[in-house]
């Protein structure tokens, strides 16, 4: 296999829609196939390097117990010395397939559950990865902008450019 | 106000750890003055100055309850569910993006083509 099959690197090929009210589904294509794909969600040495928000952020902790029922804690931080984290539960983990779990964050009082379902599909010699998660409520929502307001400042900017 | 000054209004009034704890907390619960003081442990009048620049910027509003003046966050303000998925959307595609550089490290390593 050559680089030549690798699709070139924008940012266009993920999709993100609400679904009514209170579901957000997410799609984005990986060139690596479904297997690879499953293992960077749940080996904690490959989530370590990817799982990590907007520059400057890293997760100095990241506890993956990836078995039914089996818990897992992230936590980042960033150069100022924020930091939040989150926990949660695997409810079921279909090798290569499908994830389902249920995560809260700690802004530092932990938001509702959140039930996030992730399944990777082969897609020709790649995967194709839908997340479908629920729309936290317009308080948690808030709470998650206060804190990571470099998220919420870079979003702004984004948003701007759209109106120029 | 100009949408140029309001993004800098905004800003401004974010760009303060206190207030950005005090969004934070008004996120939870609409709160009065005496009551954000308490667990900040600042004067009344210090919290009073960073409520009058979150004010300002738009992000709180006050209500009239008697003689209470309690807090909360504007909805028009860091409220709206755009904002929030404008930030899930960017912090998602940066994810993605070193997961793609994960992933071909990791097929690097199976085909022993690593240095």
């Amino acid at each position: 296999m050559t680089t030549k099959t690798m699709p070139s690197k924008t940012t266009s090929k993920m999709t993100l829609k609400t679904e009514g009210d209170i579901h957000i589904v997410v799609t984005r294509r990986f060139a690596a196939p479904p297997e690879a794909v499953y293992r960077a969600h749940t080996d904690p040495k490959l989530i370590q390097k990817w799982l990590l928000g907007p520059d400057g952020w890293t997760m100095p902790v990241c506890i993956n117990q990836a078995r039914p029922g089996g818990k897992f804690r992230y936590e980042w931080t960033n150069a100022k010395g924020s930091g939040f984290h989150i926990t949660g539960e695997y409810v079921e983990l279909q090798p290569y397939s499908r994830i389902v779990h249920v995560e809260r964050m700690h802004l530092p009082d932990p938001t509702p559950d959140n039930r996030v379902e992730t399944r990777f599909d082969p897609d020709g010699t790649g995967t194709m990865m839908t997340m479908r998660m629920t729309l936290p409520d317009a308080q948690t929502r808030a709470a998650m902008l206060a804190t990571g307001m470099e998220h919420g400042m870079e979003a702004s900017y984004v948003r701007l450019e759209g109106l120029i | 106000m100009s949408l140029a000054s309001t993004l800098d209004a905004t800003f401004s009034a974010l760009a303060d750890p206190t207030r950005r704890a005090i969004l934070s907390r008004l996120a939870k619960s609409e709160a009065t003055v005496m009551e954000l003081a308490k667990p900040f442990e600042m004067t009344q009048p210090a919290i009073s100055q960073h409520l009058k620049v979150l004010e300002d910027a738009g992000l709180i509003v006050r209500r009239v309850d008697g003689t209470r003046r309690p807090r909360r966050l504007a909805k028009a303000g860091i409220e709206a569910t755009d904002q929030w998925l404008a930030m899930l959307r960017k912090a998602l595609e940066k994810n993605y993006d070193r997961l793609d550089d994960v992933l071909a490290g990791m097929e690097q390593h199976k085909r022993g083509e690593k240095r």
